[in-house]
């Protein structure tokens, strides 16, 4: 089983849709949102995949259909 | 007890233990270092400071290390250039420039922070390190790796230009090029660190490298004379820079080094790539990411990690942020180097540049003493000014043909 966490970035007009809970439903994944901040326009969560990996990469492509960006937790660390 | 009380989520506010961990269990949140600043106060002054050595390691004390063996000795304490003619252009009677283009050993403001990281790094026990980066940061921690004799692995997108990965290779470290885009190599790289017992210096490393920015605040206020700025222009990629200056300056008063911060702190970021200054723009404390397209590429980071608390420092000292075209990036290069002698790399270009914009709104005033900062050199970006420099006079080899195309006044001044 893995652990992996990630920023998810929700597209303005998926804020009032229950996006995470909809991935834990369509994929065979855990999620645990562990911090979040939601407003008129825009939203994100920081959440925690558990799983099997390949699962936790098919959710994440999941969120990406769903008009979701996910990056890594520590963001771009990319210098 | 040590100087480094703990680690500290800087959202909830739980500590962990100065190891090389990064992000807090509870929240999520990003850690960084927490002091013990009443026994630093017990321990620092002025003199202590003044009578160490002429690097940043002069405010040791300060720094989230433990002994002296340090990785990179030289780095820092650079020169804080009165920018006479550069003031008069703009109308500033007292503006500076703190000189980063001349840190040792890569040309960039990354020294301190990788020489922070390494050395950290190697009092935790690690004999690897790593990072993933698009130019300044892969050549300080080469560099720095081979002084130290440390394994190093940088990570560069497959796509990077060749003189860049050659600015890597001639250090002789790993460089594993990612087939792959920017996005991926990032993700690639957030999962290794989670996997393998590396110092990553910007990922489970960086509650300890972030803190070197602060060295950039000491200097400042030490050659000033103990004093703090009035306004300071900062370029922002990740927003880590800007918050660890604001947080220097505050520590140098919490010690008893200065009375009081007084100081605004501007922001600059280049259009092509502005998420944080849209944000302060706009009246928001949160940013949207965006996906860069400027020529300032070391500052191309289009989800930046300390965007919403570069946000907040600036609010706090009642700073502002702005951004500037590539165009301006280019002019804001040739001002600098035309006025102070100064050639500065495209992230000096966005800092200028938005200083210039700064006076003309009239948010810095004429007697402010205002510092702006050069994070790297020009000779790392020469392509972005390739167009703009004009060409040679070109002359045949005698004195009638250079005559002709100078006509030079007594003293040798003239024009082609």
């Amino acid at each position: 089983m893995a652990h992996l966490r990630f920023h998810i970035r929700f597209p303005e007009e998926g804020i009032r849709q229950p996006i995470i809970y909809q991935i834990g439903r369509e994929y065979n994944v855990v999620t645990d949102v562990r911090r979040a901040d939601v407003r008129d326009t825009t939203g994100w969560a920081d959440v925690e995949f558990t799983g099997d990996t390949a699962e936790i990469e098919r959710a994440l492509e999941g969120l990406r259909k769903k008009g979701c960006s996910v990056d890594p937790i520590e963001l771009n660390v990319v210098e | 007890m040590s100087k480094m009380k703990a680690l500290v989520c800087r959202e909830c506010g739980k500590e962990y233990p100065t190891k090389a961990i990064h992000v807090c269990e509870m929240c999520f949140g990003p850690l960084e270092v927490k002091y013990n600043y009443d026994e630093i106060k017990q321990a620092i002054s002025r003199k202590k400071i003044e009578d160490g050595p002429d690097s940043m390691w002069r405010y040791l004390d300060l720094l989230p290390v433990e002994g002296t063996n340090f990785v990179g000795p030289h780095a820092g304490f650079t020169p804080l250039v009165r920018a006479k003619n550069l003031g008069a252009y703009l109308g500033i009677d007292e503006l500076y420039i703190k000189n980063d283009t001349v840190n040792h050993p890569t040309l960039s403001f990354k020294d301190r922070v990788v020489a922070v990281a390494l050395t950290r790094a190697r009092e935790l026990g690690f004999e690897t390190v790593a990072c993933a980066s698009t130019g300044n940061l892969a050549n300080s921690v080469s560099a720095h790796a081979a002084s130290a004799n440390l394994h190093c692995y940088v990570f560069i997108p497959g796509d990077l230009e060749a003189a860049k990965v050659l600015g890597n290779l001639i250090y002789k470290p790993h460089v594993v090029e990612v087939e792959g885009n920017y996005d991926d190599v990032n993700r690639l790289c957030s999962e290794i660190a989670g996997e393998h017992g590396w110092a990553f210096v910007n990922i489970n490393i960086r509650p300890y490298y972030a803190e070197g920015s602060k060295t950039l605040a000491f200097e400042t206020v030490e050659q000033l004379g103990w004093k703090t700025p009035d306004q300071v222009v900062i370029p922002m990629a990740s927003g880590s820079l800007l918050t660890k200056i604001w947080k220097g300056l505050h520590e140098m008063k919490y010690v008893g080094l200065i009375d009081e911060v007084r100081t605004k702190i501007n922001g600059a970021q280049a259009e092509g790539c502005s998420p944080i200054s849209t944000a302060f723009k706009a009246g928001r404390d949160f940013f949207k990411p965006v996906k860069p397209k400027t020529i300032a590429k070391s500052l191309a980071i289009g989800n930046p990690a300390d965007g919403y608390y570069a946000l907040k420092a600036t609010a706090e000292s009642k700073g502002s942020m702005d951004m500037v075209t590539d165009e301006e990036v280019v002019e804001g290069i040739q001002l600098l180097a035309q006025t102070e002698g100064i050639f500065a790399e495209t992230a000096g270009g966005v800092t200028i540049g938005v200083l210039k914009k700064l006076v003309k709104q009239g948010i810095i005033k004429k007697n402010e003493v205002t510092v702006a900062y050069i994070t790297g050199n020009g000779l790392k970006t020469q392509e972005a000014v390739i167009d703009a420099v004009g060409r040679p006079t070109r002359i045949q080899p005698s004195l009638v043909a250079f005559e002709k195309n100078f006509k030079l006044g007594k003293n040798g001044g003239g024009e082609s």
